[in-house]
């Protein structure tokens, strides 16, 4: 039986998440299909052909526009009987329509996998990823989220087919009223290179974005930040990596004023390099460091700044 | 209006769990629970609905063993109604098992609005409220910030990637709670004290009618690699040299 991914996109272009989910569905060893539900959402479709799937299906309806849970799990319940695997990524995207599909299915959602021992076995966090399980299921369809940081994206394909499938009926349950998107120039938090991320050590909202944006703008970064800096007001709430906020693997993050809690260190740990400037040497983050810089941050990333 | 909130009792956020060295589970000897955090966000906003007037009565609800109740309490200590706890033993759990059972006790409590965790912090799951809206047939309003319900509607501001989008749903409806929606507040002793006369019913699986079979076996729990980290650099000019030349990541 083939595999089924659920496409994260904004209609025009795919985003990055999709790709990694495809490499974990490639993992699986069966025909890979990609399903793209929106609204005038050829672009997405177009870049989905190329992205490694087998063939694209298409669900392009007004009641996708705002890509509703209960619209999207209608929808993907109807076409699962050709599947044996449906699986989309563990972004607020995924996270937002497929446990509904789960249950409605009444099958286990396999949540956040990081790796894929077999068709039926996967390997996932728990604990804030302090400990790693390993679970088989017994459900004749596994519904798994796949963390992006993970799996890495595989190589553009020759275009596949795209085909266009039924879509299901409007359930009517809920619509959106508005949408506050942060315009931003900087890369996406889960998909950048280079990630600079603050903590409470930067005392207030000003001095974080007076010392972090600089030095994000040298280095082409995207904004990040910890739990304690959200809750203090310092930065938005999509700006947090940790356990329950984004998980980041990027070449480079940079923790500046950051103690390095559990729940941190959770979204963060498998970054390939990271450096830490904190003034107190007995801070956790520094535990994970690859450089550990002991200092007075509000000199230190200016410094750097100049450096650079 | 009733307001139904499910509450986990979970390890303490502040506790650095690891995998036992037979890799059977992780050690949970002495270590220190608390209810999961989402949670208090959930009941909070709940009890919020009541002073303001919209909801008449909040109900809590635990699945899990007959420890679960302390968690119940706390819950009734910061202002729920009354408790009821699905004592479920020493079972595993799973995330569409306690949908299920959540989904049994609904049908007899008839709430309007069901206010749950987005996530616990033990399993990482973040599955329940959405499984549970799927099963009722109701609509979902997932990773809420700001909640305001009238007219026989919820309009919900939600938690997503790139920022915020605001729903509005029709009741009963299931919202999951996320950082931001509010502070929960700490019970204080006389609360504490009265909240021990609070009605707390217990019900089981079966008299729910409910299989809490799990879905999925656990073969192993192993510790992550660990990260070889510790390097220190002299000053800023060390940093920028190491990350150009030896890391090469810049």
């Amino acid at each position: 039986m083939a595999i089924l991914v659920i496409a994260e996109h904004d209609h025009a272009t795919l985003k990055a998440a999709t790709r990694n989910a495809l490499a974990a569905a490639a993992r699986l060893g069966s025909d890979v299909h990609l399903l793209v539900a929106g609204s005038n959402a050829g672009g997405a479709a177009a870049q989905g052909a190329t992205a490694g799937a087998a063939k694209v299906l298409l669900a392009d309806a007004p009641q996708y526009a705002e890509q509703s849970a209960e619209n999207l799990a209608a929808l993907v319940v109807s076409l699962a009987g050709g599947y044996s695997h449906i699986l989309a990524p563990a972004s607020s995207f995924g996270k937002n329509f497929l446990p509904r599909v789960a249950a409605l299915l009444d099958v286990a959602q396999i949540s956040d996998i990081v790796a894929v021992v077999s068709a039926d076995t996967f390997v996932r966090p728990i604990y804030a990823g302090n400990a790693l399980a390993t679970v088989q299921s017994s459900d004749a369809v596994k519904v798994i989220s796949v963390r992006a940081t993970a799996f890495d994206a595989p190589p553009e394909s020759a275009p596949s087919p795209v085909e266009n499938v039924t879509v299901a009926a409007d359930t009517g349950l809920s619509k959106r009223l508005g949408q506050e998107l942060t315009k931003s120039e900087r890369p996406e938090l889960g998909a950048a290179k280079i990630i600079v991320s603050g903590g409470r050590g930067l005392g207030s909202g000003e001095n974080y974005r007076k010392l972090l944006e600089p030095l994000a703008d040298k280095l082409s970064a995207a904004l990040g930040a910890s739990r304690a800096a959200v809750d203090a007001g310092f930065a938005p709430n999509d700006f947090q990596v940790g356990q329950t906020g984004k998980i980041v693997a990027p070449q480079l993050y940079i923790a500046i004023g950051i103690s390095g809690a559990i729940q941190h260190l959770a979204g963060m740990k498998d970054s390939k390099v990271i450096v830490a400037i904190n003034k107190n040497p007995d801070e956790p983050i520094f535990q994970v460091a690859d450089y550990g810089l002991v200092a007075d941050l509000n000199d230190a990333v200016p410094e750097l700044v100049a450096a650079l | 209006m009733k307001v139904l909130v499910p509450v986990k009792r979970v390890v303490d956020s502040n506790t650095k769990v690891r995998a036992k060295a037979d890799e059977t589970g992780v050690d949970l000897a002495n270590v220190k629970m608390s209810m999961n955090p989402f949670d208090e966000i959930a009941v909070e906003e709940a009890v919020r609905l009541k002073e303001k007037g919209v909801a008449t009565e909040v109900v809590v609800v635990s699945c899990g063993a007959s420890s679960s109740q302390e968690t119940l309490r706390t819950a009734l200590a910061v202002g729920a109604d009354r408790a009821i706890l699905v004592d479920c033993g020493d079972a595993d759990l799973q995330p569409l098992a306690v949908a299920k059972l959540l989904k049994a006790v609904s049908d007899k409590e008839n709430p309007q609005i069901i206010i749950a965790g987005k996530q616990a912090i033990d399993d990482d799951a973040n599955q329940v409220g959405q499984m549970l809206a799927a099963l009722q047939g109701w609509p979902q309003v997932t990773f809420a910030s700001r909640v305001d319900v009238a007219d026989g509607k919820v309009k919900v501001t939600r938690e997503i990637d790139g920022g915020l989008e605001t729903l509005e749903a029709s009741l009963p409806a299931v919202i999951t709670a996320d950082l931001r929606l509010n502070e929960p507040r700490y019970a204080k002793l006389p609360d504490v004290m009265k909240a021990k006369k609070r009605p707390l019913d217990t019900t089981t699986p079966a008299e729910l009618g409910v299989n809490v079979t799990p879905r999925l076996k656990t073969l192993k729990v192993s510790e992550p690699p660990k990260r070889q980290g510790g390097g220190k650099v002299a000053d800023v000019a060390d940093l920028v040299n190491k990350l150009k030349n030896e890391a090469k990541v810049i």
